[in-house]
């Protein structure tokens, strides 16, 4: 449970969103995303939401913004799928909107329910007006972050982060595992 | 939902809930909440209305509600959009934010798309939802004196606040707030003197 143990490329994400000022992280969990919300329970100075759906996270960002916060969306390729249509919210009122997609469904994927979603996770958030970047290399993942993150919170886009499953690595499935 | 008589008058109470809490920012969801919003208060400053992202309403007074924590926050929606968005109701719970009220009018109607019973007409109960998710004593206002208790609760700032109205299925004639969501959000933004962006 040590944040040591976590991947670097996991650290340069808390990192870029400390250092974009961000101060609510929403987030439904996945394992990629886990030391940022760790990271995000631990600080005082962010406040950490746990949502039983995606799209609420659609509401809250909106909502934070509204009141002179930035916030940003921690999710899985699948729960893009769960905020298609909020994120019209989003772009009828031109809000800011920072996501983080931990990707599924493709390199070494070992669960053939995660295809079709993640097959179609970048092209539902542009058909949606969300801006895409991607990430594959560990490399790469502070700055493109950071980059996400000004063009959300400085020119107001609507932009998503994919980081590509082969970042994250082969998850180990074994029937007895738990 | 129950009892068929006597049901309160959306408008009227939208009007005395609004009156009794003065400087609270408001959140409407989409549909009749925001025209009865409207018809309340046309000028008043520091209300967002949605006009879409069905069961958003919630949610985005959450991040309001923390990201404005010193003032009240007013979530007036409807038993649809509610519904929709339940799951919002654990995600409240959770973060417990002491200056967020939520106001569902409940008719047990789809209102907007001709009536049709939703579940609350049909055995669910809002409040009991609410008070499973752990909310503590939701408020549920059957007749006018409901409206001050609400109003005590609300200006007691020991939310998170869930209250159900019963109200009557009447058709009202619809007032119009803005569809321009720019708009609307930059002049939120700017009642709370935040710039526009």
């Amino acid at each position: 449970m040590s944040t040591m143990q976590s991947p670097t490329w996991q650290r340069d994400i808390w990192e870029a969103l400390r250092a974009s000022r961000v101060q609510q992280v929403a987030y439904v969990p996945d394992a990629g995303h886990s030391h940022c919300i760790r990271a995000a329970i631990a600080d005082p100075e962010i406040i950490d939401i746990l949502l039983t759906s995606e799209q609420e996270g659609i509401g809250v960002v909106a909502g934070a913004w509204l009141g002179g916060q930035r916030a940003a969306l921690l999710m899985q390729s699948s729960g893009v799928g769960n905020c298609i249509n909020m994120l019209s919210l989003l772009e009828a009122c031109r809000f800011p909107f920072l996501t983080l997609v931990t990707m599924r469904g493709e390199y070494a994927e070992f669960n053939p329910w995660q295809g079709p979603m993640g097959r179609a996770t970048e092209d539902a958030l542009k058909l949606m007006g969300v801006t895409v970047l991607r990430v594959d290399r560990a490399d790469d993942v502070a700055d493109t972050v950071s980059a996400a993150a000004d063009s959300a919170y400085l020119a107001g886009e609507r932009v998503a982060v994919l980081i590509g499953q082969r970042l994250i690595g082969r998850k180990v499935w074994t029937e007895d595992a738990k | 939902m129950s009892g068929t008589s006597a049901r309160l008058d959306r408008r009227h109470l939208v009007a005395a809930v609004l009156a009794a809490a003065p400087h609270a920012l408001v959140i409407t969801g989409l549909g009749s909440p925001s025209y009865d919003v409207y018809a309340a208060a046309p000028d008043r400053p520091g209300i967002f209305y949605l006009w879409g992202a069905m069961g958003g309403a919630v949610p985005t007074g959450l991040g309001l509600a923390l990201a404005q924590p010193h003032k009240q926050v007013i979530v007036i929606t409807g038993d649809g959009e509610m519904l929709m968005g339940i799951g919002s109701l654990g995600t409240v719970a959770v973060q417990r934010p002491a200056n967020l009220t939520i106001l569902v009018l409940d008719n047990g109607h789809y209102g907007e798309t001709g009536m049709q019973q939703s579940h609350s007409s049909l055995g669910a109960d809002l409040a009991q939802i609410a008070a499973g998710f752990g909310f503590s004593a939701p408020v549920r206002i059957t007749d006018e004196s409901g409206v001050d208790d609400l109003a005590k609760r609300i200006a007691s700032r020991s939310g998170p606040v869930f209250a159900q109205a019963i109200i009557a299925t009447g058709e009202l004639p619809r007032a119009m707030p803005s569809r321009d969501g720019v708009g609307l959000k930059n002049a939120f933004r700017a009642h709370l003197g935040l710039p526009s962006s």
